[in-house]
């Protein structure tokens, strides 16, 4: 016999959201899918601004413009702010995946150092963005 | 046990597809090469933004920063329709809605990538003046 004779059985679940305590480690990993989908978006801006620039003056006049918006303003900080995380994770995972770094307390700290980390290169991006006149 | 796994079997779904490594491998090798590109292209980002459109066409006219570029949409995009395949595949269990996600994931990729790289070109090589 064969498992083709059974049929499509019922696949095996892995736990759910509902039955894990909230820690820090799986604030990371849902964060770096949140950011990782983020970033999706924040290339294909990156393909417009490329097709805006091969475009014209006007085509890039508006499409700058629409970036120097309030609102292209709190996106581009928003995509600065998932560069830099998943970046730190990115990292992380890259670390996990050579077999090291597995410790609890170790992973926990490492945790909230991509956090701090993706704030404070953030924060000081924009202000060498706000001292070059890139704003 | 895959010994006894029939084609029928692994043909609905239900076994390997049989490339998961390479998959699995081309994701951290993107991932990898975008490290160094990604932190570039933050601080291209800034310089960029000081310049105008004569400024940017002149700054993607020198070589390094022409194909520094295209790499980095170029891995980026890669990378992208790596990981969101991969989200699809968790979240979405219909045949119908997962293909459709799944192809509409690689057109939007190819086209997007396919249009800024070429975009890119086009003013290396003094197209777009």
């Amino acid at each position: 016999m064969t498992e083709a004779n059974r049929g499509v059985r019922e696949r095996p679940r892995s736990p759910h959201v509902q039955v894990w305590r909230w820690h820090v480690t799986m604030l990371t990993s849902i964060l770096h899918r949140v950011t990782g989908c983020g970033l999706y978006g924040a290339a294909l801006l990156a393909a417009v601004w490329a097709i805006t620039l091969a475009a014209g003056y006007e085509a890039y006049a508006t499409y700058m413009g629409l970036l120097a918006s309030p609102i292209g303003k709190a996106a581009l900080f928003l995509i600065t702010l998932s560069v830099f995380f998943h970046l730190a994770h990115g990292i992380r995972h890259l670390v996990w995946d050579a077999g090291k770094a597995f410790e609890i307390k170790l992973s926990n700290t490492i945790a909230w150092a991509e956090i701090v980390f993706a704030v404070v290169a953030t924060v000081a991006v924009w202000i060498i963005a706000a001292m070059t006149g890139a704003l | 046990m895959s010994r006894y796994r029939t084609p029928l079997s692994r043909a609905r779904g239900l076994g390997a597809a049989g490339h998961g490594a390479g998959h699995w491998i081309s994701e951290r090798v993107s991932a990898l090469a975008l490290v160094p590109l990604t932190l570039w292209a933050v601080w291209a980002t800034i310089h960029l933004a000081t310049l105008t459109r004569d400024g940017a066409i002149l700054w993607l006219m020198e070589p390094v920063n022409a194909v520094l570029l295209v790499l980095t949409f170029l891995v980026g995009f890669w990378h992208m329709h790596s990981g969101l395949r991969v989200v699809i595949e968790d979240y979405l269990e219909t045949i119908l809605t997962r293909s459709a996600a799944l192809v509409a994931n690689l057109f939007i990729c190819v086209l997007a990538g396919g249009l800024a790289i070429f975009s890119i070109l086009k003013i290396a090589f003094g197209g777009a003046l």
